[in-house]
């Protein structure tokens, strides 16, 4: 009988902290941060083109920042000859890289671009309240809308335009990437850049020449005519190829705005040394292929050991050289035989 | 229940259908004083009223059991032009671009104008007028002895293609008007220089984006001052719309339009046109 009930209690302790323990720590992250007061004069995040984003944090202390997005409308090149009228943030496909700390006091500008034709908004994943801020920040062509939020969780978070039609805007290149970083700042490396992957649906064939017609039917169908990184194909590739020198450790900050597919992301030839599961805050190690949903991110670190060029895809591999979802990193530097020699 | 929310949110854009939710048990109706609007001389724009014969429609946000009844009107053929509303603010002075009460207007009201009775540069004066307030496109509409369409109004001649009255079921109706709407400065051209609808309405997709009487009745913004407000159950109703009309992102794009408008706001592609009631007893 004593044993029984020895049993019973202990099962029932066990039950007890299996329940208390994960509410316990979610609730003390979030009340912690909210209490994170905010010093010093306010700061203008700076605006960088893809695939470079404003420099680390640091170990500066939580302020006020203000980030500026100007909605767009306007034609740009998706591939050699192929034209299409991308909506963007910032003009740039993927848009303005957002970096801030936890507990910083956004204030965030949204305009619309005068000529726009159609009204925007932004939805920021990093957000907590409701739409992530779509509903504070729905715009007509020529006005602006300001929003204020604070940086509650830390992790890399995917932005976007939220206006009806939804699949519409984003499909359309309105998507971009927010970082909170933690208290301290990341740990520091050598290059850091910033990538992300994006459907578009034409009317016409992949590389079909000319001004190229949105797809809705494809869209819906999920079958997209290219699959890209940073808004055009080769937009990593050539002259416009990501750059290391061996020895030297790199961070990808990956988002995919989507909309429809998961993208199964890999280098050719490295093995992440670490990747920020799903850019929340845990870290798993030597992972080939990484799996970021429409809609999410991840953070990938590695030291590139040996010279050549490593090849970065989407691993859902026709989409790579079909589509358009291939880039490369150039690491450049002595070779190291023991690591990689070929023989004969 | 909760789940089916959720898609409607996203099909819709999350923002204006949470908020109007929210607001059809707050927001109280408010009348504009009346008499800054009351006083306006009489305008005898040169356009060609439609007769449409109403009909029970469906709203783009609604469920088969909130069809809504939509009695015969007349509709201006085409929008407002640049001359027919600098004829209206020389015999209405109060809605020249210097005189405009702030709360009537936002400051790019006519901002392309030259001056107070000069159209801009290189401007048709048969194209739409565009940087017009929905206040001052009231204001205009009564003048004429007219008013503003209601969105149901609007949308239910918006449903009409060259050959049918309803073409909301075609798969070519939502995709043609997409690329159509993702064109700019269209507001640019004549009105009329393009095919008429069923109706023989011309330009309802092709130039402008347009005022409506009741834009705000799905929007988000709080300016009760202006808001008529009068739900009518298109939005918090809970079940899926049509397959079609989840497909028809030319209808959600008008809605996300209106939905970022106040009363007060003028911009560079947003005209209006004028409607009527058959009786001839305006509104």
């Amino acid at each position: 009988m004593k044993r029984i009930v020895t049993c019973f209690t202990l099962a029932l302790l066990t039950l007890q902290a299996c329940k208390q323990n994960p509410s316990e720590n979610s609730s003390a992250k979030s009340e912690n941060t909210m209490d994170i007061a905010v010093s010093g004069d306010a700061i203008n995040q700076s605006i960088v083109n893809p695939p470079m984003l404003p420099a680390p944090i640091g170990d500066r202390a939580a302020k006020k920042v203000v980030v500026r997005l100007e909605a767009t409308e306007e034609v740009g090149e998706l591939a050699d000859g192929v034209t299409y009228k991308f909506w963007t943030f910032n003009s740039t496909v993927p848009g303005t890289f957002i970096r801030i700390r936890v507990g910083d006091e956004v204030e965030l500008h949204v305009t619309n671009r005068s000529d726009s034709v159609m009204p925007h908004n932004i939805d920021l994943h990093a957000v907590n309240g409701p739409g992530g801020g779509a509903e504070a920040t729905n715009v007509a062509p020529g006005k602006e809308a300001i929003f204020n939020f604070k940086a509650l969780n830390p992790g890399l978070y995917v932005y976007h335009c939220a206006a009806a039609p939804v699949p519409l805007h984003i499909a359309n290149g309105m998507y971009g990437l927010i970082l909170v970083e933690p208290a301290g700042g990341l740990p520091k490396v050598d290059r850091e850049y910033y990538v992300m992957q994006g459907e578009f649906y034409t009317k016409g064939k992949t590389d079909e020449k000319g001004l190229q017609e949105f797809d809705q039917d494809k869209g819906v169908d999920e079958r997209p005519t290219y699959v890209v990184f940073n808004g055009k194909k080769n937009a990593l590739m050539g002259a416009n190829a990501l750059e290391a020198k061996v020895g030297e450790t790199v961070r990808f900050f990956v988002g995919n705005g989507g909309p429809n597919l998961v993208s199964s992301f890999h280098v050719i030839g490295e093995i992440f040394d670490r990747v920020y599961v799903e850019g929340g805050s845990k870290i798993n190690e030597n992972v080939q292929t990484t799996v970021i949903p429409a809609g999410g991110a991840a953070i990938v670190e590695f030291k590139v050991e040996e010279p050549g060029n490593y090849i970065i895809v989407d691993h859902s591999i026709f989409r790579a050289f079909n589509k358009g979802a291939i880039g490369m990193l150039k690491v450049t530097g002595e070779k190291n035989p023991k690591i990689y020699n070929k023989v004969q | 229940m909760y789940k089916i929310f959720k898609i409607l949110m996203y099909a819709g854009g999350f923002f204006f259908l949470m908020a109007s939710c929210e607001k059809a048990n707050t927001l109280t109706s408010a009348k504009v004083s009346s008499d800054t609007l009351d006083k306006e001389v009489a305008i005898t724009p040169d356009v060609k009223m439609v007769l449409i014969n109403g009909g029970e429609y469906q709203p783009f946000y609604g469920t088969d059991s909130s069809l809504v009844e939509v009695k015969d009107f007349l509709l201006d053929e085409r929008p407002v032009t640049n001359a027919e509303f600098l004829d209206f603010v020389k015999k209405n002075p109060k809605w020249k671009r210097s005189k405009i009460k702030a709360l009537f207007a936002d400051d790019t009201y006519l901002q392309d104008w030259q001056d107070d009775e000069t159209l801009p540069k290189n401007a048709d004066p048969e194209a739409a007028v565009t940087f017009v307030s929905w206040f001052a496109a009231k204001a205009y509409a009564k003048a004429a002895g007219k008013r503003l369409p209601t969105l149901d109004e609007w949308e239910y001649v918006a449903m009409a293609d060259e050959e049918s009255a309803n073409a909301r079921d075609k798969p070519t109706y939502s995709a043609h008007l997409i690329n159509l709407y993702n064109e700019k400065d269209r507001q640019k051209n004549k009105v009329k220089s393009s095919a008429p609808n069923y109706w023989g309405v011309y330009n309802m997709f092709d130039l402008v984006w347009e005022w409506t009487d009741d834009f705000n009745s799905i929007m988000t913004t709080s300016d009760s001052r202006t808001a008529e407000f009068d739900d009518k159950g298109l939005f918090c109703a809970s079940a899926a719309t049509s397959t079609t009309d989840v497909l028809n992102y030319a209808s959600f794009m008008r809605y996300a339009f209106r939905s970022s408008l106040k009363a007060s706001y003028t911009v560079g592609n947003l005209g209006f046109r004028c409607a009527k009631d058959t009786t001839n007893s305006t509104k």
